[in-house]
């Protein structure tokens, strides 16, 4: 049964892999990513317990915390252009400039 | 019936459950027409899919630390999957993707009671009666006019 279930992740990353790369805006890549993540999670979990290794659960831990953190520096990149944007900062610098 | 027996076919009945559910969301990739209705495809391999193959892995785990680090994992599905859907579909809706109606609704004036004649043609458009007092908030989704 984890043999079915490892099939169908392979499915289903190769599909989420082809929208990663013809996705029409930026978002649908991202989108895409952040699934490919989620199914790079549970294909590390079933391949565990396919192997009788369930410890590389641990590995799907790490990428789950990555996957949120790409995500989020992802947008925020695209949205301002900046990883350390700061609101503060450029509401400053911008009336600093028209004072 | 023997009980460890049963208890594999409630797991297996789980975990083809869950890729299923896997697959159903990766075909919504493809035909799903915009990025907010592919999000709704995403979500369903975040939630179903990843909850049905952890509950699955869950009654076949062979320890409990395996036990403990897959509801760790599902907690994190459960609490970051909606989060980044949000973000990916706020930052998409103020970068001006326009989703995809089927119906253009922009122009339907909800709350503003001077223009009358507006709200008498959205509402025979729909069908009811212009008399009836409230009837431009009837059935429909109260969108500001941009």
């Amino acid at each position: 049964m984890f043999v079915v279930a490892m099939f169908a992740l392979l499915a289903a990353l190769t599909i989420t892999v082809w929208r990663a790369i013809a996705g029409p805006t930026v978002f649908d890549r991202v989108l895409a990513g952040n699934s490919v993540g989620t199914l790079a999670i549970l294909f590390l979990a079933v391949l565990g317990f396919l192997n009788d290794r369930p410890e590389w659960l641990d590995i799907g831990l790490t990428y789950g915390l990555l996957n949120l953190v790409t995500t989020f520096a992802v947008l925020k990149f695209f949205r301002h252009g900046d990883l350390a944007y700061d609101v503060d900062e450029a509401e400053a610098n911008r009336q600093r400039g028209q004072s | 019936m023997d009980l460890a027996f049963a208890v594999e076919i409630i797991s297996w009945v789980f975990i083809l459950g869950g890729s299923f559910f896997v697959l159903v969301g990766a075909l919504g990739f493809i035909r799903m027409p915009d990025v907010y209705t592919r999000m709704h495809a995403a979500s369903v391999i975040e939630t179903l899919g990843a909850g049905m193959l952890i509950t699955g892995m869950l009654i076949q785990a062979p320890n409990m630390i395996v036990a403990f680090k897959l509801i760790i994992v599902a907690a994190l599905f459960f609490f970051f999957g909606p989060v980044a859907s949000h973000a990916i579909a706020q930052a998409a809706l103020t970068a001006g993707v326009t989703p995809i109606l089927d119906e253009d609704r922009r122009d339907r004036v909800i709350d503003d009671p001077s223009e009358d004649e507006t709200r008498g043609i959205a509402a025979t458009e729909q069908g009811l009666d212009a008399a009836d007092g409230d009837v431009g908030n009837v059935g429909g989704t109260e969108v500001k006019p941009t």
